[in-house]
């Protein structure tokens, strides 16, 4: 139905960057976890892991430059994994 | 509206294949959505027909107290092949396998699903699964004894074969998706020109609808398959309190797959409902919007729920409570679809078919198991009837009941357009009756017995059920004899049945305007839609073409 327009090429540069952006997040995670922040430990740790899958999704696999109703699938997948995951504590945190 | 339906009679796609084989091979290597179609449904009606007979076996057993025909161990292996084989090899792949493939590209004006050679693959890993899942009754070990639901910490330490069939279910799984996958495409991509999302035929909304749970959910319990088995062969533990684990994680995980997994079986059940009654009624459906729109809320909502099967778990309270009221809630979408569909009826012009008995079977059973489900989803009544016979017989009622019923709705009313023969409309009202007769005597005792506090699973009972107990037994045997005698009489009609029209029950979506059976690529030219899905006022028109 639709004509395909993905066409945007990224630059070899924009990779490698990306690729040092994952990196350094990776150390930074790394690093963290030898630091005691106490219950936001986790928190911390899933931020930046958020980053980094963010970085992937948009650059390594194009969802940035592909159509809207990608991005709208994604979120929703990721909004219904969330509320699970919200849901499951209700029993865990007050066990 | 122009249906590209050339007036020579073309030939059908049994008389074309789409690769250069005949005989056998032109159907093992198929990637006509037809042909994959009835490859699922061979192969599914008969794991139908397996789990069928093991039921049987197994209210034979319970015809009367104590030891009759087989000893414990063999009834727990049975009662858990049983559901398995209906679960995971009937009722999930059931509808959406054999009709949505069949259906859902010629209702949207396509030629095929958007991933032909990925619809064969699915097909084949469905079979791959489904031989595992049989290879682990034959094989040393013995059958598997845990239930359908392999609860932990028992599923770690039953000696049967539980990781075979655990892996056979996380392959069976990756079928589940892959379908979802191309159904989500095709409807996305290769909807005709004018066939917009509002003119979609509902079933294919509860296609979709159906196809975003298998793509979302069905990861969770492949994670969880592969923790257990972790767990077996190698002691990590993650479930089993002995080795640290949780078992209430456990049921978490497997019911935030398994209770979607409930409206993977039921929705495309209610879509094909919403084709049945219009065409039957000669009446546009009441609420299109609102049926199209609660498949999809019943799709999200019943991702929110899972944890009602765990009530009396051990789970904390403040759960509990939050779980209960959102079971209420997704009651109202399919509140939503009841009242719609009679709804449509009302004033309706009514020609009462076998698939429209079907329907009509389907509301009644369908009902009693939603509602009896709003027991189980009360805290308190659920405490009292929790494991007892009262959730077999909700359990039974939905989905066998409901998803069971539209199975044979959806074979009565497609039959004609997949096979193109008719079936003798007394004998298939005879099945109506005697399963209709046959499911109320096997599954409606259970409700009372449950109610007086017979335990699911049970190989013994005490004296006073077992009147109830012997209804239940000879109901089996009716509902049996009734399913074998629809099948004998729709494999009779395949054989002699006398040739169906492009049209017979006077349908208006797109599969009614090709011939029947269906040409290869279903039409010769893409239709161009400009009526609403349900208008019969085409039919006219129709008749002139």
């Amino acid at each position: 139905m639709h004509e395909e327009k993905n066409n945007h090429h990224i630059g070899y540069g924009t990779y490698v960057l990306v690729w040092i952006a994952l990196l350094a997040f990776t150390s930074i995670t790394v690093t963290i976890a030898g630091v005691s922040l106490g219950r936001y430990t986790l928190l911390v740790a899933l931020f930046f892991a958020a980053i980094k899958s963010a970085l992937v999704i948009n650059i390594f696999m194009h969802i940035k430059f592909d159509e809207k109703i990608f991005k709208v699938f994604l979120l929703l997948s990721g909004f219904t994994l969330l509320v699970i995951f919200i849901l499951t504590f209700f029993d865990f945190l007050y066990r | 509206m122009s249906d590209g339906n050339s007036t020579v009679i073309e030939n059908s796609f049994y008389k074309q294949s789409t690769n250069k084989h005949t005989g056998i091979l032109s159907w093992l290597l198929t990637v006509d959505h037809k042909r994959i179609g009835i490859m699922y449904g061979v192969t599914i009606l008969f794991f139908f027909l397996v789990g069928v007979i093991i039921g049987v076996l197994m209210r034979l057993e319970l015809i009367a107290p104590g030891k009759t025909i087989v000893d414990a161990q063999t009834y727990n292996s049975l009662f858990t092949l049983h559901g398995v084989i209906m679960i995971f090899l009937f009722i999930i792949p059931g509808l959406p396998a054999i009709f949505g493939n069949f259906f859902l590209p010629i209702q949207i004006g396509a030629r095929d699903v958007a991933f032909p050679r990925l619809n064969l693959l699915s097909y084949y890993i469905y079979v791959l699964g489904a031989i595992l899942a049989l290879l682990s009754v034959i094989l040393p070990g013995g059958a598997i004894d845990t239930g359908w639901t392999f609860y932990i910490p028992y599923s770690v330490r039953s000696n049967t074969n539980v990781s075979l069939p655990l892996l056979a279910a996380f392959i069976l799984g990756f079928s589940s998706i892959l379908t979802g996958l191309n159904f989500i495409t095709t409807v996305h991509r290769l909807r005709a020109p004018g066939m917009t999302f509002f003119k979609m035929p509902l079933f294919v909304w509860a296609t979709y609808a159906t196809a975003w749970i298998q793509i979302i959910a069905t990861p969770v319990v492949g994670i969880t398959i592969v923790l257990v088995v972790l767990e077996r062969l190698f002691g990590v533990g993650i479930f089993d309190p002995a080795l640290g684990g949780d078992p209430i994680l456990f049921q978490h995980l497997f019911w935030i797959y398994s209770h979607p997994a409930v409206y993977i079986m039921i929705l495309p059940a209610m879509g094909v409902v919403s084709e049945i009654i219009p065409t039957f009624a000669r009446r546009t459906i009441f609420g299109y919007k609102a049926i199209a729109m609660s498949s999809l809320a019943i799709a999200f909502v019943g991702y929110l729920v899972w944890a009602h099967h765990m009530f009396t778990s051990g789970m904390s309270d403040t759960a509990r409570w939050i779980f209960s009221l959102l079971t209420f809630i997704v009651a109202l979408p399919s509140g939503v679809k009841i009242f719609n569909w009679v709804a449509t009826m009302y004033k309706g012009s009514i020609d009462p078919k076998p698939p429209f008995q079907w329907v009509m079977s389907f509301i009644f059973l369908f009902s009693i198991g939603g509602l009896t489900g709003l027991v189980l989803g009360s805290l308190a009544t659920d405490i009292h009837v929790h494991d007892t016979y009262f959730v077999v017989a909700h359990f039974h009622f939905v989905m066998f009941g409901g998803t069971g019923t539209i199975f044979f709705a959806a074979i009565h009313y497609w039959f004609p357009k997949m096979f193109g023969r008719m079936y003798n409309d007394k004998l298939a009202t005879l099945g109506v009756i005697g399963f209709f007769i046959g499911f109320l005597m096997l599954y409606f005792p259970k409700f009372i017995m449950g109610y007086m506090g017979m335990p699911r699973r049970y190989y013994d009972y005490l004296p006073q059920f077992a009147n109830l107990q012997l209804i239940s037994t000879i109901g089996s045997w009716v509902l049996a004899l009734t399913i074998f005698f629809i099948v004998g009489y729709l494999i009779h009609a395949l054989v002699k049945g006398k040739r169906a029209t492009s049209n017979p029950w006077g349908g208006v979506t797109l599969e009614w305007h090709i011939q029947s059976p269906p040409p290869m690529e279903n039409f010769k030219e893409i239709p161009i839609i400009t009526h609403e899905p349900y208008d019969f006022s085409q039919l006219k028109e129709m008749k002139d073409e």
